[in-house]
């Protein structure tokens, strides 16, 4: 049992301003993710399993291309603040959360270009 | 003044069951986490397709072996039912954000709804996708 009082226990942990952000970052990119994540299935799920020729010759056009690349970019990034909102809530310990919250911050940026360079490479046929 | 309680009370998933009653709006909460952190999971398995399209043809058969393996099915199958639910009921939460929809009634309803649209949605575009 710890004798602190309340205030004693929040001092100068206070609110790092930033929250009000992630909220609406996560609702925007969900609202974006309504349009594009429609549009990235209608257009991926057909090349599941297609030939290699095929499905290259249908995102060398722009137009798939683009859209896999605008979902990538918003659906990672609403990926990422998801996980962060979970983190957030189920580790409890301060140093655990820390170390998770960098390491989904490097892995979902990093999966993130990966995805936009393969889409790019493909499309600008490099 | 003194919660000698403190830190020991159950936290939020883990008490539905034990400590609360089961709902329609508590289970979809919670769905709508875990269809969101399972689909992490397609989503590298879709950005490594696409890597495997950019590097070269046999590296993109086995990739896409892989994902019409029975087990790879299983995970995307599992996924577009995730995509549909966390979709349908994104917007239920957007709608409740506005303020709008947030009666027991009504959350009750929309609840059923969106698990109702995300198996019908999900057996739409899988009978698409074959057609």
């Amino acid at each position: 049992m710890e004798y602190k009082t309340d205030y004693k226990r929040v001092a100068g942990l206070g609110s790092a301003k930033k929250g009000v952000d992630h909220w609406i970052s996560i609702r925007v990119t969900g609202i974006a993710l309504i349009v594009l994540g429609v549009l990235f299935l209608y257009t991926f799920v057909g090349q599941i399993g297609g030939s290699y020729e095929d499905v290259l010759a249908k995102y060398q056009h722009p137009v798939p291309a683009l859209i896999a690349i605008m979902f990538f970019l918003t659906m990672f990034r609403h990926l990422r603040l998801g996980m962060e909102e979970v983190i957030v809530d189920y580790v409890s310990d301060h140093r655990a959360q820390m170390r998770v919250l960098i390491l989904n911050t490097l892995v979902w940026r990093a999966v993130a270009i990966v995805g936009i360079f393969a889409v790019a490479k493909i499309a600008l046929g490099a | 003044m003194a919660d000698v309680n403190r830190g020991k009370r159950p936290l939020s998933p883990f008490m539905i069951g034990q400590y609360y009653r089961p709902q329609i709006n508590s289970i979809t909460s919670i769905v709508n986490r875990i269809t969101g952190v399972a689909m992490s999971l397609a989503a590298i398995l879709i950005v490594w397709w696409f890597l495997a399209l950019a590097i070269g043809p046999e590296y993109f058969d086995s990739v896409n072996w892989l994902l019409t393996s029975w087990v790879g099915l299983l995970v995307l199958v599992g996924s577009l039912w995730a995509f549909w639910f966390h979709l349908f009921n994104g917007i239920r939460h957007l709608r409740w954000d506005m303020g709008v929809g947030l009666g027991i009634g009504e959350s009750d309803r929309t609840g059923k709804l969106v698990i109702a649209l995300s198996v019908i949605a999900t057996v739409i575009t899988v009978v698409l996708v074959l057609m």
